[in-house]
């Protein structure tokens, strides 16, 4: 049995959140966005632990998770790089900003370093169209970047790492 | 009348996002203005008589929607907000929600009053955890005022507004698609009907609105229908957040009236073409809009003559694209993206998009046949009309218009080896297969 519970304050939330819909299944979104800042990932365990939470299926819970692009899934890296690919960031240079990235990481888009550090993938527009080129890290969006940016941002991600910081 | 901003000329202030800020600059006099002057069925009358248009992307007549909705039902109503903001291209309601949080409260607050709703949500797109941070603190602030709650402004009105955050689908964007993701289910459209103002959220009457839309209701209560409909095209008329990305050198938000030249826009707002390139082409409504060439380009920015034009406002996310840019790449970055995007409900929208983006990568990568041509426009005919939501639409209409007005450069990529930009980054990858 896996031990995961949600904090005191978590479930203080997540009875909040019950007051605010006329039915439960609606805090479903709302709760695994819970689970995900408590737990730091969504994997099965997790996504488990929120069905049986809400008395609704598993594999509802898979079901939907899965079929959303930005919930921080298993094994994604400590910081989470996106990079907006869709056209108008394309038309500014993503496609450069993506090759850097994956070059100075040594990994492929859609892939996590070995330390676990970092994961890297392309997403479709995030809505920054006018900071292009542009990503989000982690919560954060890095906007009008230039490849020393680039440099920059990922050093700063490691001595965040080092001094015990995640998110 | 000279034209006022309603919504960015207090974006240089750091504060603008406060409820102190937004009081003390007149804020929350039109909400008041509604419950104190105003009968719910005369306010709905008054904003149809504003002509007031949706900015989401279809332009449906904002009061007239709202007149849908039973006056007479045992059940409870809903107005949720679409704050999913997902069409590329487009990025004016992250600057509202982000910047002038406490304006869509107040259209939140008039809108209610008008069609009888006490529980509104706005759904915002997961990305946007910055606005949705400055949303949330924003309820909270009018919550604690006596803003929102059991006596909005001091009325007998109750109303709750719940910030619920998408997770990341374009398709989320869509109404039928954003309630049944605000349901916790898998964001999948809808048959329509019922719409949403007969059956929507739970299964009641609700208002869908984008946020740039309510964010107009103050501004109504404060001039009035007549005031309102002089600004720009009467059939559309209203200030106007038109999103300007791409090779512009200033690309931004930009506040001006319903009706403005498009290149006027790029020329006299934007800094015109960057680098003192030529202009190529526009997107002139987010990527689903039908591309307009350069020489098409002098057209107002208005529901009527775009469309007069042969494509869309939509959500005025403008798209600007120089002489050097291959249009062949640029279609096959959008062709991955409704591929990407299609929820898989249905079939000529889920294969459709498939194959679009594969019959448009073998043209840029260099093993495209001209039979290819026709096969998009038979590809894009049995899409069209076919599906349950418009994304199957969204997808043909720059797979046609790109491949019609730019025909000499797709018949260019196929003639000699594949498109110029994908042979320079990718020399090894031409003549290969789909590379997703």
């Amino acid at each position: 049995m896996s031990d995961l519970k949600f904090s005191e304050k978590g479930m203080k939330k997540y009875e909040w959140l019950l007051t605010r819909y006329p039915d439960k299944q609606a805090v479903l979104l709302p709760a695994l966005r819970i689970a995900e800042a408590e737990f730091g990932e969504l994997g099965i365990p997790e996504m488990k632990y929120v069905a049986d939470l809400m008395g609704i299926s598993p594999a509802r819970v898979y079901g939907v998770v899965t079929f959303y692009t930005h919930f921080r899934r298993a094994g994604t890296g400590t910081f989470h790089i996106q990079v907006c690919s869709t056209l108008s960031c394309a038309l500014r240079g993503s496609q450069e900003l993506a090759d850097h990235i994956a070059k100075r990481l040594g990994i492929e888009m859609g892939e996590t370093t070995e330390d676990g550090m970092f994961s890297v993938s392309k997403v479709e527009c995030l809505g920054s169209c006018d900071t292009a080129p542009m990503f989000q890290l982690n919560d954060n969006y890095h906007e009008n970047l230039t490849l020393d940016d680039v440099d920059r941002i990922i050093e700063d991600c490691k001595k965040e790492s080092a001094r015990g910081g995640a998110r | 009348m000279s034209f006022r901003k309603i919504f960015t000329p207090h974006l240089g202030d750091p504060n603008c996002h406060t409820l102190e800020f937004y009081e003390k600059t007149g804020g929350y006099e039109g909400a008041r203005k509604a419950l104190r002057d105003w009968e719910p069925d005369a306010l709905i009358d008054e904003v149809k008589a504003s002509s007031l248009r949706g900015r989401g992307g279809a332009g449906f007549p904002t009061g007239v929607k709202w007149g849908f909705v039973p006056k007479q039902t045992d059940k409870l109503k809903y107005l949720a907000v679409n704050a999913d903001e997902s069409e590329p291209g487009t990025f004016k309601d992250r600057v509202l929600m982000e910047r002038m949080p406490h304006q869509l409260i107040e259209g939140i607050i008039i809108s209610c009053w008008a069609v009888g709703i006490h529980s509104a949500y706005i759904y915002i797109r997961g990305e946007y955890v910055h606005a949705y941070q400055r949303l949330v603190a924003a309820c909270a602030e009018a919550y604690d005022k006596g803003i929102l709650g059991s006596k909005v402004l001091g009325h007998d009105f109750h109303l709750d507004i719940t910030v619920h955050r998408g997770a990341g689908a374009y398709i989320c964007g869509e109404e039928t698609g954003m309630l049944t993701s605000l349901e916790g289910e898998r964001g999948q459209p809808k048959l329509k009907p019922p719409f949403p103002a007969i059956e929507g959220l739970f299964g009641c009457p609700t208002v869908v609105n984008n946020v740039e839309t309510i964010s107009n209701l103050p501004y109504i209560m404060e001039i009035g229908a007549e005031g309102y409909k002089k600004i720009g095209p009467e059939s559309s008329p209203g200030p106007k957040l038109y999103c300007v990305s791409g090779h512009v050198e200033k690309p931004g938000t930009y506040e001006l009236p319903m009706g403005v030249n498009l290149l006027e826009l790029i020329n006299d707002h934007c800094g015109g073409v960057w680098k003192g390139r030529k202009l190529k082409a526009v997107i002139p409504g987010g990527s689903s809009a039908h591309v307009l060439s350069a020489d098409e380009c002098d057209v107002a920015m208005d529901i009527e003559s775009l469309a007069a034009a042969g494509s869309m406002l939509g959500s005025a996310g403008v798209i600007v694209m120089d002489d050097q840019t291959c249009m062949v790449n640029a279609l096959l970055n959008v062709m991955k993206f409704y591929h990407h995007e299609s929820c898989g409900q249905c079939t000529p929208c889920r294969e459709g998009t498939g194959w679009l983006e594969k019959i448009v990568h073998r043209i840029a990568y260099g093993h495209g046949k001209l039979e290819d041509l026709d096969r998009i426009d038979t590809v894009c005919d049995r899409m069209v009309g076919k599906t349950i939501c418009v994304l199957a639409d969204a997808a043909a209409f720059p797979a046609w218009s790109f491949t019609q007005k730019f025909r000499d450069e797709f018949i260019h990529c196929i003639e000699h080896g594949g498109s110029p930009e994908v042979k320079r980054r990718h020399p090894d990858r031409i003549g290969g297969g789909l590379h997703v």
